[in-house]
């Protein structure tokens, strides 16, 4: 059809209906017209402007013959989304009106522009109600469908015995509308559900097809809304079965045909009605069983409308009590479904198998080979619906291929799906993992493709693992290093590199490894590529943390470029990023004032429990670990105010609540200058000056080495508290200073240290050193302690740990 | 539940939308731009179904489209809907336009856009599917038009004056003007 533009008999028809009409405005068709001849988006607003003008001045006066043809054009501009609330009362207006053009362009106007929410909407009421007992079926019409679209609570409320008496008495046409009007009701009232249940069951009988479906959707609605509903509504199910029989076998009918079957759209319809109906119920599955076999064997699939009416029987029967021979039957169904060419049906048959994979696993696991498939599909739903079938189906058997294939998938999937899939495949990984090294590879590899989709938690979750496979240390250093020579973009990967880097770096320059061949890597080289990190502007500042923290840890790791190292974190103390600056300028003073402290502080990392913070969000742990590294800087500096002893004492809780041992530090090498002032930094940190009486209590020697004995004897002070006094003494030939004692308790366990009567323990015993400590034991857990002890002897500085796991007196 | 049905052209232009649950205008253009620009990006071969709008209804919406000649007709449902019979439904609706405009084309839905809202109120009502036989849908708009029409009477006049003058072929009439013989002198004037 030729859309013939012909402005100037338009003008002469404008020009002629305004003559007679009176109206200045032009047609609908006109308007049309000359807003698509509009070239630019501006002469377009013009034109609606113009014309929307010229319709508000219509709408003000009282009488005029162009009234439907106004709301008309208007409704119009609405849809090309121009503002239309003007007319809002003009489709009130024209709903009153008795000329049915009127009314059924003002209904159309109510439904576009008015909601519930509108005061005028209120007002249409009365004419809805009016309209409803209309003489004119159309009339009557006409209101059920605006009822349906917007009707509000009220007006629901008011009009139901109006709906229910058309359910009743009237012809099929208006029965069929009523039907669908009384489920809107029931939406939006759910008590009113009672008054349409008997109407509903009395319109089964019926044999008009569009009053059978309105009546169908209306049951489902009740059952699904009231439980006691439904169960008096079982007893229809032989009804229900009748119908379906008299649609599937019966002859050709040609008024509900399409493409071979017999109104297909009912057979769906009541074949979801009887599912929701023989749930759980074993009576009603019964008596639909054969049915289902029936319509499941006969259903011509060719086309899409079978399609429709197979899909929903194998719904149907799968969600059923059905027995075993015809579950059987649907599986193969959705099965011949799967390999069906039309994408579409494949579509349905993976979304159908997501519904029972939880409940027929097995049967699911038969057609893995065509789903993993389907994850090269080119179709992107399809490749959806794949993602999420494979995921469910990935189990302890399959998991080597399944994850060959899910990665495969992941290097070439659309990005919409990404981070999905890789978090899909982290879950799976971390449930189903053969070996750790696999798991280690996996994530790796999940983090080269698609680092920049995955999870925050992901990088202390894969910490965590990494610290957790002790053996493996080595392994993953060296692959970790590895991928950041060749990509530094990925986040996730360049953080998790650089803190093994950091952690791991002496592994990392010793050169062998078992696990894969190995590399020389100097010192120069690993500094290098982590200074490539810190100065590359793809790196987050939160990846250059890791970075500078990593170099300072390779400080103690490594012997020959630590002034490189010095340099590095010297520049960064100026650096306009207010994070690295602090860092590095606490690095710094570990270098300078504190550099005695500095191999204890950078030590390795104990292994980290997922729980040991009390905190199950992976996401801060990470965070704390750091925070806590920079934290134990922070307490030495004296400038800082008063640091609470419970702080250090964290510190040991951390060290001491897990369950390796603390590795010594290595004490030769340490020069512990105005170790005096050092300890009595801390000495002051651990509190006040007041020296407390010996407690005459049991005591008991916890630690005898090298002639240092240590002995405890604890008292109970109330219910909860406990006072444990720790008695040192020296026997042997050279006086020791600088002696200090730290304790850590577990974790629920509240524990403070006094100050201890002094740091010296002269020779051979002459002096002893008390010091008081008070523990406070709510939860009443099983009291465990240990004690760090730390003395410089002859020049030579000593630390040993020392367990108490009983206390004598308790 | 059908949330909502969207006519569009292949460069996004509506030609009809029709939701069934309130969203404000704006909502309304910003969903309809969404949509096209889901729909657009399919290749011709794909299946009918598209996830992953986020707009209507959250995570429990599809969009079941087909594409015709220049138009998308695309429902947006719910999962109470049978997929299948959805994309069955559209086709229903597009055979029905056929047959209520004679050969349907995009510039029929242009300039009847009211009508098309009719033939669709007696397929979908309310977010459900009414009636599905063709013909009778097709029997009763004609009803209702010729009720329309026939509210004739004097307010009707112009209308119908209107479409007279329309059907007025108007460059044919000078051949059929019959003027007679005349001769007509014109005499010779002396030039300015």
């Amino acid at each position: 059809m030729e859309c013939i533009e012909s402005h100037r008999l338009g003008n002469v028809c404008a020009t002629a209906a305004s003559d007679i009409a009176m109206s200045p405005s032009i047609p609908l068709q006109e308007m049309i017209r000359a807003i698509r001849s509009a070239r630019t988006q501006c002469e377009e607003r013009g034109v609606i402007q113009r014309e929307c003008a010229a319709i508000r001045a219509q709408f003000r006066q009282t009488d005029s013959g162009a009234r439907s043809h106004n709301l008309a054009k208007l409704l119009y501009v609405h849809m090309l989304g121009y503002p239309a609330h003007f007319g809002q009362m003009e489709c009130v207006r024209m709903i009153a009106s008795p000329r049915y053009s009127e009314k059924r362009v003002g209904y159309l106007g109510a439904m576009m522009l008015l909601d519930e929410k509108q005061d005028a909407s209120l007002l249409i009421t009365n004419s809805i109600k009016n309209d409803l007992a209309h003489s004119n079926q159309y009339v009557q019409s006409l209101a059920l469908c605006t009822l349906a679209c917007m009707g509000s609570a009220e007006m629901c409320r008011d009009l139901a015995p109006e709906i229910e008496r058309l359910l009743r008495a009237s012809n099929s046409y208006i029965k069929k509308k009523a039907a669908l009007c009384a489920v809107h009701i029931v939406r939006k009232v759910h008590e009113l559900g009672e008054l349409f249940a008997p109407a509903a069951r009395s319109l089964l009988v019926e044999k008009n097809h569009g009053v059978l479906h309105g009546a169908v959707v209306l049951i489902t609605e009740l059952c699904e809304r009231n439980h006691e509903t439904l169960e008096r509504f079982r007893k229809i199910v032989p009804d229900l079965v009748q119908i379906m029989k008299g649609l599937v076998i019966s002859g050709y009918s040609p008024e509900h045909d399409v493409a071979g079957i017999s109104d297909p759209f009912l057979q769906v319809r009541i074949l979801r009605l009887l599912r929701i109906l023989g749930r759980n119920n074993e009576v009603a599955s019964d008596a639909m069983n054969d049915l289902l076999a029936q319509v499941a064997t006969n259903t011509d699939s060719t086309k899409t409308v079978g399609n429709a009416v197979l899909y929903e029987t194998v719904l149907t029967v799968l969600d059923i009590k059905s027995e075993c021979g015809l579950r059987v039957l649907a599986v193969n169904i959705l099965g011949r479904f799967l390999l069906n060419n039309d994408r579409n049906i494949r579509y349905i048959a993976m979304t159908s198998l997501q519904k029972i994979v939880c409940t027929d696993h097995n049967a699911v696991q038969r057609h893995r080979g065509t789903i993993v498939d389907c994850l090269k599909d080119q179709d992107a739903s399809v490749k959806r619906r794949a993602l999420e079938l494979s995921l469910a189906l990935v189990s302890a058997t399959n998991i080597r291929t399944m994850m060959k294939e899910l990665l495969l998938f992941l290097s070439s999937c659309p990005p919409e799906l990404k981070s999905h899939a890789a978090s899909g495949i982290f879950n799976a990984a971390e449930r189903y993992a053969p070996s750790q090294r696999w798991h280690i590879d996996t994530i790796l590899h999940v983090l080269t493709t698609a680092g920049g989709d995955v999870r925050d938690e992901t990088v202390p979750n894969l910490i965590q693992l990494i610290t957790n496979t002790s053996e493996l240390h080595c392994y993953t250093v060296h692959k970790l290093y590895r991928a950041l020579l060749t990509d530094i973009s990925q986040p996730s990967l360049v953080q998790v590199a650089c803190w093994c880097i950091g952690e791991y770096g002496d592994l990392l320059m010793k050169g062998e490894c078992q696990e894969t061949e190995a590399v020389q890597v100097s010192e120069d080289d690993a500094l290098d590529a982590l200074e490539t990190v810190l100065q590359s502007h793809m790196s987050s500042p939160a990846t250059r943390g890791f970075a500078l923290t990593a170099t300072m840890k390779l400080s103690t790791r490594i012997t020959d470029n630590v002034d490189r190292i010095r340099s590095i974190v010297s520049i960064y103390g100026s650096c306009l990023d207010v994070e690295l600056q602090q860092r590095a300028v606490e690095y710094n003073a570990l270098f300078k004032k504190y550099d005695h402290m500095r191999a204890a502080v950078l030590e390795r990392m104990p292994v980290i429990e997922k729980n040991s913070l009390g905190d199950t969000n992976g996401e801060s742990m990470g965070e704390t670990m750091k925070e806590i590294q920079t934290a134990t800087v922070k307490k030495a500096e004296p400038l800082l105010q008063q640091q609470p002893a419970n702080q250090v004492c964290d510190l040991l809780d951390l060290l001491g609540g897990s369950e390796e041992p603390l590795q010594p530090s290595p004490a030769p090498g340490l020069s512990i200058n105005t170790a005096s002032t050092a300890g009595g930094d801390l000495l002051d940190l651990l509190g006040g000056f007041e020296p407390t009486p010996l407690a005459p209590a049991p005591t008991v020697t916890v630690y005898d080495k090298d002639g240092v004995a240590l002995t405890l004897n604890c008292e109970k002070q109330s219910d909860s508290g406990l006072t444990v006094t720790l008695i040192a003494s020296n026997s042997t030939d050279s006086d020791i200073s600088a002696f200090t004692l730290q304790a850590a308790v577990p974790k629920s366990v509240q524990l403070h240290m006094k100050a201890p009567s002094g740091d010296s323990l002269p020779a051979r015993g002459a002096a002893k050193v008390t010091q008081l400590v008070v523990l406070n034991n709510p939860n009443k857990v099983s009291l465990k302690m240990r004690i760090r002890v730390s003395y410089t002897r002859q020049g030579s500085a000593f630390q040993d740990t020392v367990q108490v796991d009983s206390f004598p007196g308790l | 539940m059908i949330k909502a049905i969207l006519i569009f052209n292949n460069h996004g232009k509506p030609r009809l939308i029709r939701f069934y649950q309130y969203f404000a205008e704006d909502m309304q253009q910003q969903i309809i731009r969404e949509t096209f620009h889901l729909v657009s990006k399919r290749d011709d071969n794909v299946c009918n179904f598209l996830e992953g709008g986020s707009l209507i209804g959250g995570s429990d919406y599809k969009l079941i489209y087909r594409h015709y000649a220049t138009l998308y007709f695309v429902f947006c449902v719910d999962s109470s809907e049978s997929e299948l019979g959805i994309l069955d439904l559209i086709q229903v609706f597009v055979e029905t336009l056929d047959k209520c405009f004679e050969n349907v084309c995009e510039l029929d839905l242009i300039f009847h856009m009211d009508k098309v809202h009719y033939i669709l109120q007696e397929v979908v009502m309310g977010g459900m599917v009414l009636e599905t036989n063709m013909n009778e849908i097709v029997a009763q708009v004609e009803l209702q038009n010729r009720m329309e029409k026939s509210e004739g009477g004097l307010s009707g006049a112009p209308a119908r004056a209107v479409s007279a003058v329309k059907n007025m072929n108007l460059p044919e009439m000078p051949r059929n003007i019959n003027i007679g013989d005349i001769n007509i002198k014109v005499p010779s004037l002396s030039p300015f």
